[in-house]
């Protein structure tokens, strides 16, 4: 189970995130939808600690971090939640001074410590499971959008984390590229993997999502079914919203 | 065979020797160390605690405003009598060193904050601490925008160590002060030391170029502006 409790986040004094309540299921796919700064990506980056929540708790499996203004987690905290789960990007963000395998080595050889040939017989698996194994010895700058973000997706995937962050994995890429993009998370979602993502994507919250959280102004309005909340939403906010994407 | 070609032949070894014993190794040595102390200043410089990065940029401002000429004078001729002794190469060292180190840390500092945070990012994502982050994902980027102007530098290094004649080091520009003092012939002598330096600096320049090409091999953003 993955549990946000009460996630409070201030930049500059400024609330971003008002205390936010949302369950993943284990093996579940969890969709954010919401306006432009509404605090998805923040939520998302609460989540795994890139930023530090001023407030809440957050817990994954049997690993539960309280956090309150005052007092921040000790390094080791952190690292220990932070390598439960693997982010993905909207802009890739791969090594560019790596090859794609290394890429996907990396966590494996630096953080878990494997040796080498194993990690290069998992990246290589992942690879092929992401439909990129020919471009194993490629540099990231000679991929298209779609492929780096494929490989970016066996990069997170590689220590086999408990949750699966993507913020708007496809936004960057156009629509044929976010497509084979769609059909990588949709294969992980029916594999059983556990996932959060913001997206404003229509097409990949009601393909691969099994849950919905309409979030605005920092504070979860709705959540529920993509059937409901895209069809038949009960805020009056939710309808708005909705609505604007062309639902 | 005419005089000046004569003499050039005869000053060739005492000034290459003094090139290879005391120039080379000087400006090698001063620049590793140099390189070391300009990675600490950056890296206390973004991010260590206030008071150290007040120290750290004091250091800088020391150093990049006042003449290095000056710089040296002050370790070799004007420590002793504050009771500190250092010989001549020592002391040039840690003068090129001390120099080497402020302004490479504003090159290797500009470096390091040109790597977007998003590859931080990725990197912690992934699991990393915060020395991995550095050490296996920014420095490395990093050494590739630092590369040229670092290679510059090392190059107006290996001219500058002249100056460590002053200080009584008896590397090659002295080398051809003595040369002078005996034959009287200083547009020979020091025509030839400079043509030395402008071998050495060439080599130099290839050396550059190679490295430059092979930590640029990945392509990426460099290549595209072209
Ligand atoms: N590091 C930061 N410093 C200051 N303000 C920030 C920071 N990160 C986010 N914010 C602010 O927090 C608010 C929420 O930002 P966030 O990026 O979470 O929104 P979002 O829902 O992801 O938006 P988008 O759909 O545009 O990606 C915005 O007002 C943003 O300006
Ligand atoms: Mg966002």
């Amino acid at each position: 189970m993955i549990r946000l409790t009460g996630i409070e986040k201030r930049f500059s004094g400024n609330p971003v995130l008002k205390g936010v309540d949302l369950t993943v299921a284990e093996g579940a796919v969890t969709a954010l939808i919401g306006p432009s700064g509404s605090g998805k990506s923040t939520l998302l980056r609460c989540a795994n600690l890139l930023e530090i929540p001023d407030g809440g708790a957050v817990e994954i499996q049997d690993l539960r971090l309280e956090f309150s203004a005052g007092r921040r987690p000790s390094q080791a905290e952190i690292l220990r939640l932070r390598r439960r789960t693997g982010m993905i990007f909207q802009n890739f963000q791969l090594f560019p001074h790596r090859r794609v395998i290394e890429n996907v080595m990396e966590g494996l050889v630096t953080v878990q410590k494997w040796p080498k040939e194993r990690a290069r017989e998992r990246a290589m698996d992942l690879l092929g499971k992401v439909g990129v194994a020919e471009k194993a010895e490629a540099w990231p700058a000679t991929l298209s959008g779609g492929q780096q973000q494929r490989v970016a997706i066996a990069r997170a995937l590689a220590p086999s984390p408990a949750l699966i962050l993507c913020d708007e994995p496809t936004s960057a890429l156009d629509p044929e590229l976010a497509e084979e993009v769609v059909d990588v998370l949709r294969a992980l979602a029916s594999e059983g993997a556990t996932m959060l993502m913001a997206t404003h994507d229509l097409r990949l919250a009601r393909s691969v999502a099994s849950h919905v959280a309409f979030l605005e102004g920092g504070e979860i309005v709705e959540e529920g079914a993509p059937e409901t909340i895209f069809s038949a939403p009960a805020e009056p906010r939710t309808v708005r919203f909705v609505r604007s994407l062309g639902a | 065979m005419p005089d000046w070609l004569q003499l050039m032949l005869t000053s060739f070894w005492p000034l290459l020797r003094g090139g290879l014993i005391f120039t080379v190794p000087l400006a090698i040595l001063s620049f590793i160390l140099g390189l070391a102390v300009g990675l600490l200043v950056a890296v206390v410089r973004l991010f260590a605690p206030k008071p150290l990065v007040w120290v750290a940029s004091f250091y800088v401002w020391i150093i990049r405003g006042t003449p290095l000429l000056v710089q040296l004078f002050v370790i070799f001729y004007g420590l002793p009598s504050a009771g500190i002794l250092i010989d001549a190469f020592p002391a040039a060292l840690i003068g090129f060193t001390l120099n080497v180190g402020a302004y490479t840390s504003e090159v290797i500092r500009a470096a390091l904050t040109s790597i977007s945070k998003g590859q931080w990012e990725a990197a912690y994502s992934i699991g990393m601490t915060t020395r991995q982050a550095m050490g296996r994902t920014i420095l490395p980027q990093a050494t590739r925008v630092a590369l040229p102007p670092l290679g510059n530098s090392f190059i107006s290094l290996v001219k500058d160590t002249s100056l460590a004649a002053a200080i009584t080091v008896p590397e090659l520009f002295q080398q051809a002060q003595r040369i002078v003092a005996v034959t009287y012939e200083p547009l020979i002598l020091y025509i030839e030391a400079a043509l030395i330096y402008l071998a050495f600096s060439s080599v130099l320049t290839a050396l550059q170029s190679r490295l430059e090409t092979q930590f640029g091999r990945y392509g990426g953003f460099l290549e595209r502006v072209r």
